[in-house]
This record gives C-alpha cells, sequence and structure tokens, in this order.
C-alpha cells in the first residue's frame, strides 16, 4: 500500500485550497486598484487535473528541470465576471471576495479534517492497538 | 510553504491602505491651508495604487499591491476675496485648497475598511496554518 493513495484525494485538495486563498487574498489586497481584474480557479476543473496527474514536460537528460513546482497554470486561473465593474476598470467585488475567502477557508479545514481522520486511521492500524 | 504569501499579499494591501489613509490625514489636515498664489497652495493628494504581479518571476498566483504614485487633483482653487487676511496678494485674493472634506470622509471609510478585510485576510490565514500544523495529533 502506498501511502499517497491511503490519504486520497485530500493532500490535492488542501494544496489547491490553499493556493485559492492565495487568489482570494491577492483580489482583496487590489480591491482600490485601478484595472485590476479579480480572477480565481476553478476549483472542480483544477483538482480532475490533478488527480490524473500534472502535465510534466518530458525530459531526455537528467540536467533537465521540471518547470512544475506546484503552481497552477495561467490557464487555469479564470477572471471573475464582473456583477458592477467599477469605472476605473477594476472588477474586485469585496463582499463576494469576501465569502469567497471565508468558503474556502471553511472547506480548506474540511479537508484538513478529512486528512486528519485518515492520519489517525493509519495511526491506529500501525500501532494496532 | 505556499500559505505564507498571503501574508505578504495581504501585509502589502494593509500598506497601501494605510499610506492611503495618510494621504487623507494630510489633505484634512492642510484643507484650511491658504496662501497667496496658486503655485504655492496645496492640492488634494490621491494615491494611485498598481498590482505587483511579477515580482517572484513566474505565474505567482497570489498579487500583492503597492503604491505606484501620488497624483495631486486637478480641480481648482478655491479663489477667494479677502482683502483683510494676511495672506492676501496686491488684488485681495486668498487660495483655499481644493480638498473637499465629504470626498475624503468618504475615502477615509473606504480605506479603513479596506484595510480591515487584509487585516481579517490575515487572521483567517494564520487559522488555517494553525490547524494545518496541528495535523496529525
Amino acid at each position: 500500500m502506498n501511502f499517497d493513495d491511503a490519504l486520497g484525494i485530500h493532500p490535492q485538495a488542501l494544496q489547491l485550497r490553499a493556493r485559492r486563498a492565495e487568489v482570494i487574498a491577492g483580489n482583496l489586497a487590489n480591491a482600490d486598484t485601478p484595472g485590476f481584474k479579480a480572477r480565481d480557479i476553478d476549483f472542480h476543473k483544477v483538482l480532475a487535473g490533478e488527480m490524473q496527474g500534472p502535465v510534466r514536460m518530458q525530459t531526455t537528460s537528467n540536467k533537465h528541470i521540471q518547470t512544475d513546482n506546484g503552481l497552477i497554470p495561467p490557464a487555469q486561473m479564470l477572471y471573475r465576471s464582473p456583477t458592477q465593474p467599477s469605472i476605473d476598470g477594476n472588477t474586485v467585488d469585496t463582499e463576494r471576495e469576501h465569502t469567497a475567502f471565508a468558503s474556502n477557508s471553511l472547506e480548506y479545514q474540511a479537508s484538513l479534517r478529512f486528512l486528519n481522520g485518515k492520519v489517525s486511521g493509519l495511526r491506529s492500524a500501525i500501532k494496532g492497538d | 510553504m505556499s500559505m505564507f504569501k498571503i501574508f505578504d499579499t495581504a501585509a502589502s494591501g494593509m500598506s497601501a491602505q494605510s499610506l492611503r489613509l495618510n494621504l487623507v490625514a494630510s489633505n484634512m489636515a492642510n484643507a484650511d491651508s491658504v496662501s497667496s498664489s496658486i503655485g504655492e497652495t496645496y492640492k488634494a493628494r490621491q494615491p494611485v495604487f498598481k498590482a505587483v504581479i511579477d515580482e517572484m518571476g513566474g505565474e505567482n498566483p497570489a498579487v500583492g499591491v503597492r503604491m505606484a504614485g501620488v497624483v495631486e487633483s486637478k480641480a481648482p482653487l478655491i479663489k477667494e476675496y479677502a482683502p483683510n487676511h494676511s495672506m492676501a496678494d496686491e488684488e485681495g485674493y486668498i487660495f483655499r485648497p481644493n480638498v473637499n472634506m465629504v470626498e475624503e470622509m468618504a475615502n477615509m471609510i473606504s480605506a479603513s475598511r479596506s484595510y480591515q478585510s487584509n487585516v481579517e485576510v490575515t487572521s483567517a490565514a494564520k487559522q488555517m496554518l494553525i490547524a494545518t500544523i496541528r495535523m496529525g495529533q
């Protein structure tokens, strides 16, 4: 048995939630920046991609360096469609970003709890008591 | 770990908003600084924010903010006829700054709300990290 399989989808989900929190924090920090376009991640799409295995460059020499360091490629970062764009071109809706951040952090903690359950299950399996 | 970038992003937002709040304070403090010529008169100052996109040299999703500069308001100064004023020019006029107090108050509230939202992001990220550190215990 592989420990990666044992933890299921949750490690990837957790990583993606953390990434999404970063993106939304960036949106909130730029709530007053002229011309700034709010961005977000399509969680289900990216997670489905992650589960199929991340796309990696083909290496033909051991000196080649993988570019994939866990960052989401820009193509998978989408722009939020604004409900009320402001006149300076900014599309950050603070309330929406706030709720998105709050729900994302709750989902992060949910993923964490699942992961915790898996870890304690494994631990009791190892200890055998 | 990548979550620490949230702190940097939120901190950049906080510092930008506090600079904006500084400018509001400066505008309000100088709302009554009269002078005898257009050039010498204080003009309302507004910050211009800019997103810091490519600082880490890659597709870094966390986008911070910084102040790109300060612009002076182009609104006309208030020219007032006050021949007895000590700052009056030869024709008896004084110039008042183009600071709009109502606008500045609204700006102040907006800046402090934006600051607060960055603080909330920081504390939420902190809680998420604490929960992560405790994982498996």
